[in-house]
């Protein structure tokens, strides 16, 4: 499976990505410059996490300005696989590639942790080698993850199995509506996440539940 | 040409930095605050004395980049 990472100013757990790609794919993935044109033809795009122009305006807003999102958005409507993780999540909801936004944590705290997710669907190819209903361990670290969307998406989203993962057994960490952590697009090739499954994929991370939605993803490939 | 445009939350969405914000004012002792939303505000200076054109661009503008419709309003005030 080839893969690529798209860089912003500010992103900081790209190398994370990285080194969780190459070592679940066996192949080096290709790091993007945002100010680049195109992506190059991958199977899967992970827009990484970090403080992209250090949050300025709204968390993602303006790297979701970016000259590569245009490419990124064409390639996500022709089917391309995105994934993104954290600030990743919060790009491809300012570009309108996801629904709803993700608001300040309602604990207005910054929130470094380790909470629990349980996979709502395995019908996905980004959550196929989970179980449904399956409970796993995940790091989360952000300051904006509280995932917002009015009653009407969120209905369609809740319906339409769109909601891959959710926080569970009472860990939700910021507010986010109905424990929502990961949402998928109506087409099924992109989702946003705000845990990070990159931080569970060695022993020497403690765990290797993160693991699961890249194997999910080369297994879909 | 100036132009102020003001960004604030929409009604019915959660602010917990207004929330933040209101306990604080009634900490330093100010009574009688039914609630406070905090918003963004941007002055933006535009060439040309064509105000619906500059108000037709700063609309742009608040659903392009300055605002996240999502969850915002705006509201474009020019001088």
């Amino acid at each position: 499976m080839k893969t690529a990472v798209i860089v912003f100013p500010g992103s900081n757990r790209d190398r994370d990505m990285f080194s969780a790609l190459e070592l679940i794919t066996g192949s080096r993935p290709q790091s993007v410059w945002h100010g680049e044109a195109t992506l190059p033809d991958v199977d899967l795009v992970v827009v990484p996490g970090g403080f992209s122009y250090g949050d300025y305006l709204r968390s993602g807003a303006i790297a979701a300005r970016s000259p590569i999102l245009k490419d990124l958005v064409s390639k996500a409507d022709a089917g391309v696989t995105v994934l993104g993780v954290c600030n990743g999540f919060q790009i491809l909801t300012e570009a309108g590639l996801l629904p709803g936004a993700l608001m300040r944590n309602a604990g207005l705290n910054f929130v470094c942790k380790e909470v629990l997710l349980e996979t709502v669907t395995d019908a996905t190819r980004f959550s196929g080698k989970f179980e449904k209903g399956q409970v796993w361990r995940c790091p989360v670290a952000h300051h904006d993850g509280n995932y917002f969307a009015d009653a009407e998406t969120l209905k369609a989203i809740e319906d339409s199995g769109q909601v891959v993962f959710r926080y569970a057994d009472g860990t939700n960490p910021n507010g986010s509506v109905n424990d929502i952590a990961g949402v998928m697009n109506a087409q099924g090739n992109v989702l946003g996440m705000m845990p990070h499954p990159e931080n569970l994929v060695e022993d020497l991370h403690g765990g290797l539940d993160g693991r699961l939605i890249f194997e999910s993803l080369l297994n879909a490939a | 040409m100036k132009a102020r445009v003001i960004v604030t939350l929409k009604n019915g969405v959660l602010d917990p930095q207004g929330k933040a914000i209101e306990g604080a004012l009634g900490g330093l002792g100010f009574d009688g605050i039914g609630s406070v939303r905090q918003g963004k505000v941007f002055d933006v200076e535009l060439d040309g004395s064509d105000a619906s054109a500059a108000k037709a661009k700063l609309e742009q503008m608040c659903e392009k980049l300055l605002a996240n419709t999502v969850i915002e309003n705006y509201a474009i005030e020019i001088e």
